[in-house]
């Protein structure tokens, strides 16, 4: 049997080696997000965005510059409402972006994919992106490759 | 007793229990007070629970690691993607194996011995001598226990999260060559500090509860004989690890 002053100082060893973990697991092994430290936030809007789900990347050129915050339905217009978080590292978007919503391989996660104009002005916190590319859906052009007809939206 | 003859009284029974449990945890608490002495019985409570625990836990966390690593290497490789073994490895850590596995291990390992030591003060009336010296065994007995589980747990599941992924790590790199800037790249790139570290721990908080909360109860409520103190910790370890099974979907689906 242990004395209660080494038991004591076992138990604060105990918890130390805990805190380490603690601290070892914050740092070493996670990230918080792709969007580290500062972010801006910007809508599009999009007739459709196919199987695009909040938390999915968006990237710039192949390089991930955000990610998407939520995704909902604008009451007066019924087009779907995304938000996404861009790095401040990448405040120097230009103004007149636009945004296409892209698939990874053929059957891969659904991105954002942004694509830069010409514009000086760049993007602020809470603009909107005017110019924006819907998903492709592969049922539709499947369809329309069989049927040989336009579709309708 | 006399009424177990009776129908509904039986099918009331677990009813009842749950009552009894639920009393017991308000007055657990309720009757929680902090001195100085009650901070040392605590401190050597998180020594005899959670520091007594470390061998088990590093030894299952190690090992754990490194057959999860070993069999979704061998998945993944097939598809070509190899070097997201230590992407599944910290998800399925963090999230679900890291508190689930640690709380069952906790439960068999301290959850049993509290039970069994409550369970026995009680057949040998050390409670009740307490009680006559008119120190009150909920404060002096069942509380520190209490709270040592509640910190244990938690401080035992980072132990095992970290020993998994040196398991992890060293199947990945040393074993199979993978590169060790990939290996953490790739898990600092998917594992997000609240939505899967975070809510991980805040199971292992919950779990924490539930394991401290029956382990207390049921030998509390033991029946005062060797027969009941063997019941009562084998019904420590059965209803924490169903509760514990449970709950995880439950805390799963609602933190999705």
């Amino acid at each position: 049997m242990k004395s209660s002053h080494q038991i004591e100082f076992t138990a604060g060893l105990f918890l130390l080696v805990a805190i380490a973990a603690l601290i070892f697991l914050a740092v070493q092994a996670t990230d918080r997000g792709v969007v580290t430290g500062g972010s801006y936030q910007v809508t599009a809007y999009f007739s459709n965005i196919g199987g695009l789900k909040p938390r999915a990347r968006v990237s710039m050129g192949g390089v991930t510059v955000g990610l998407v915050e939520s995704i909902s339905l604008d009451p007066d217009t019924f087009e779907a409402r995304v938000v996404m978080s861009i790095s401040e590292r990448f405040s120097d978007l230009p103004e007149d972006t636009s945004a296409s919503i892209l698939t990874a391989g053929i059957l891969g996660d659904q991105f954002v994919g942004l694509e830069p104009g010409g514009s000086p002005e760049p993007l602020r916190e809470g603009d909107r992106i005017m110019l924006t590319n819907s998903a492709m859906q592969l049922e539709q052009l499947i369809s329309r490759y069989m049927f040989n007809t336009e579709g309708e939206d | 007793m006399n009424h177990d003859s009776n129908q509904g009284v039986r099918f009331l029974a677990p009813v009842r229990d749950l009552g009894r449990a639920g009393v017991f945890l308000f007055t657990a608490i309720t009757h929680m007070r902090l001195t100085r002495l009650q901070l040392a019985e605590t401190l050597r409570q998180v020594y005899f629970a959670g520091a007594r625990s470390l061998v088990i836990i590093v030894t299952g966390g190690f090992f754990v690691g490194l057959v999860l690593s070993l069999q979704t290497y061998d998945t993944l490789t097939r598809f070509g993607a190899g070097d997201a073994v230590s992407t599944v490895l910290a998800l399925s850590l963090f999230r679900e194996l890291g508190p689930v596995l640690t709380t069952l291990l906790f439960a068999g390992r301290a959850g049993t011995s509290i039970t069994a030591e409550i369970g026995l003060m009680r057949a040998t009336e050390q409670l009740d001598a307490l009680d006559l010296m008119a120190i009150d065994p909920m404060e002096r007995i069942v509380q520190p226990r209490f709270i040592a589980c509640l910190i244990a747990v938690p401080a035992l599941v980072l132990i095992f999260n970290v020993t998994a992924i040196a398991g992890g790590l060293v199947f990945a790199v040393f074993m199979m060559g993978s590169d060790p800037i990939l290996f953490w790249g790739n898990m600092q790139s998917t594992v997000e500090l609240w939505r899967d570290f975070g809510h991980g721990m805040v199971k292992a908080c919950a779990f924490g509860f539930l394991a401290a909360w029956l382990a207390v109860y049921f030998g509390w409520t033991a029946r005062p004989t060797s027969e009941g103190v063997a019941l009562a910790t084998t019904q420590t370890v059965i209803a924490t690890s169903i509760s514990v099974l449970i709950l995880d979907f439950v805390l799963s689906a609602f933190m999705l």
